[in-house]
């Protein structure tokens, strides 16, 4: 018995008509935010300089922070082996949350790169001690985990809100803490383009993540570094999460229903998969953007409120196949 | 070959694996058994380089496990635990293809493509492999990872309890399976059984092992034998001749 051609051939069929018509849709979606807002750029004399100034930097940054965080949920989802974790379940954006307000406390004037940095440092930290936590425990049951994470996350919260209390930044953090396309303008969302190459490193070492997926001792077995893999992946996330956080601010859940949502229609091979997350990503960040800017229309919603929402139906709709599957 | 030599390790306060020393010849099913606690799965899991050791050396086909490369090691053995449930959805040949990772680091030729094929038709897989794991039943996904291993190409192969959750019918024929990888793929299988019987008929060498220690190494002919199996597993035990050869019954 021999098999003919093999049924599933991961590689060579990136490509495929499917994903064209999804690049197509979100291209299409990403034309609506480009003429989505208040400012008549059509009428106004100053219109082409306000597209470039704000319409079209909005757009980018819609489409890298929200193809980097449903990226870094997806790799977080396979380094603990757990559906359900994403940079805002395990507490990596409260703790470049605190890192951006450690930064802000100790120089008000820091530079972008510096606030970024410091951001990168404390969200990888948390990573890792969430990590360290989790492999120490060797919890698997599946629920525990995220409400571990969430736990960590909201101590950490609670610490930078008492310090920003402590120094009358909680404006500051509340601000923060929606995050929001709004005040993307020209100058001010460059460094998001840092998520870019985070997004090609992964593609770059999608199948070892894959394996770290399989545990780790699937993963030793096949000469796999499992502890670099973890760290490599860790100081992605935390690189993604940190620039998007320090830019636009928490955007709730992405990463969760993202990877969750390709994962049921297409399994799990990353590599085929990344360009699917990233496009659904971009466009569940995009509608959620467009339904904010236009539902209180001359006023704006944060996206992370949209984002909120949706990601809290579809985290309970999860749950409940979950349990029906067993 | 596989070589123990002094092998020691202090498991938990209680359980100590050791002073091992054992010499597992090339080719053939070598069956691990012994009563529950006795270190089976853990000294399968040292020489499969996933629990280090605290003293002594163990060596497959001439390299040390503890100094050799974990990546050269993958293309000499390959282990499968007992306990594989992930979350992530693959189906059978991406998971067989993982097995081509020591090899091609996830870029597989067509020679990959090739023998991940032959390993799927090993187990009869041929049908399934577009099936997701989590679609398959209890023995189809034991057969699955064992198609893997198979995959990853390595003289030596150690399964922990496969047969572990597989009824009857499933259990004889993932036996049928192994014994053909040892035959006509050349390995050398190593595995950790729980039914004596399964172990008697086979495998072509068995390795009792008691307290953390290896207690008696011989062909079945020789270990299946009243005193030894009763000393062995403390439990009275009765080797009697079936239709195919040596039955123990021990109730």
């Amino acid at each position: 018995m021999t098999t003919t051609t093999p049924a599933v051939k991961p590689k060579g069929r990136l490509l495929e008509p499917k994903l064209l018509l999804g690049i197509l849709g979100v291209l299409v979606l990403l034309g609506f935010s480009l003429f989505t807002g208040v400012y008549d750029i059509f009428g106004t004399d100053d219109g082409t300089a306000m597209f470039a100034i704000t319409r079209i930097p909005r757009t980018i940054a819609l489409v890298l922070a929200g193809a980097a965080m449903a990226m870094s949920g997806l790799v977080m989802q396979l380094l603990t082996q757990n559906r359900f974790v994403e940079p805002t379940t395990t507490g990596t954006t409260e703790w470049a949350g605190l890192g951006l307000l450690t930064v802000l406390i100790i120089n008000p004037e820091a530079s972008l790169l510096a606030k970024m940095t410091v951001a990168i440092i404390f969200a990888f930290i948390g990573t890792m001690v969430f990590f360290l936590f989790l492999q120490r425990v060797s919890l698997k049951a599946s629920l525990t985990v995220p409400i571990v994470g969430i736990m960590l996350g909201a101590v950490v919260g609670a610490f930078s809100s008492f310090i920003a209390l402590q120094t009358d930044m909680l404006q500051s953090l509340g601000i923060w803490f929606a995050g929001s396309f709004t005040s993307v303008i020209r100058g001010q969302y460059e460094v998001l383009w840092i998520v870019a190459i985070v997004a090609i490193a992964i593609f770059i070492v999608a199948d070892r993540f894959t394996v770290a997926g399989l545990g780790e001792e699937i993963a030793t077995n096949v000469g796999l570094n499992y502890r670099q893999v973890m760290l490599l992946g860790t100081g992605l996330i935390a690189i993604a999460t940190g620039v998007v956080t320090v830019v636009i601010g928490n955007l709730p859940f992405l990463g969760l229903i993202v990877p969750n949502i390709v994962s049921m229609f297409r399994g799990d091979d990353l590599r085929s998969n990344l360009p699917w997350v990233c496009l659904l990503g971009i466009a569940i960040t995009t509608v959620c953007d467009l339904i904010g800017r236009t539902i209180i229309m001359p006023f704006e919603v944060p996206v992370s409120l949209i984002l909120g929402v949706l990601g809290a139906v579809v985290f309970i709709t999860l749950l409940l196949r979950q349990r029906k599957l067993g | 070959m596989i070589t123990l030599t002094e092998v020691h390790k202090k498991y938990s306060s209680e359980v100590t694996i050791g002073p091992v020393t054992l010499e597992i010849p090339t080719g053939g099913i070598t069956a691990l058994v012994g009563p529950n606690g006795a270190g089976k799965s853990t000294m399968l899991t040292m020489v499969g380089r996933l629990l280090g050791i605290d003293s002594g050396t163990i060596e497959v086909a001439g390299y040390d496990v503890t100094s050799t490369a974990s990546k050269d090691l993958a293309k000499i053995v390959s282990i499968l635990r007992q306990e594989n449930h992930f979350v992530t959805r693959l189906t059978v040949r991406q998971l067989v293809a993982f097995g081509r990772f020591p090899h091609s680091k996830g870029r597989l030729t067509t020679t990959d493509e090739e023998i991940i094929s032959r390993s799927i038709d090993f187990l009869d897989l041929a049908e399934l492999e577009g099936r997701y794991l989590d679609q398959l039943s209890g023995g189809q996904r034991q057969r699955a990872y064992v198609a893997m291993v198979l995959a990853q190409d390595t003289e030596t192969v150690l399964l922990d309890e496969p047969l572990n959750n597989l009824d009857m019918k499933h259990s004889v024929l993932m036996m049928q399976h192994l014994k053909r990888a040892a035959q006509e793929l050349n390995r050398t299988i190593v595995i950790v059984l729980h039914d004596i019987n399964f172990a008697g008929h086979y495998s072509d060498y068995i390795c009792a092992m008691k307290h953390g220690k290896v207690v008696q190494f011989g062909t079945p002919e020789r270990i299946m034998n009243d005193e030894i199996l009763s000393e062995v597993f403390e439990t009275p035990v009765q080797v009697i001749d079936g239709p195919n050869g040596p039955l123990a019954v021990y109730y």
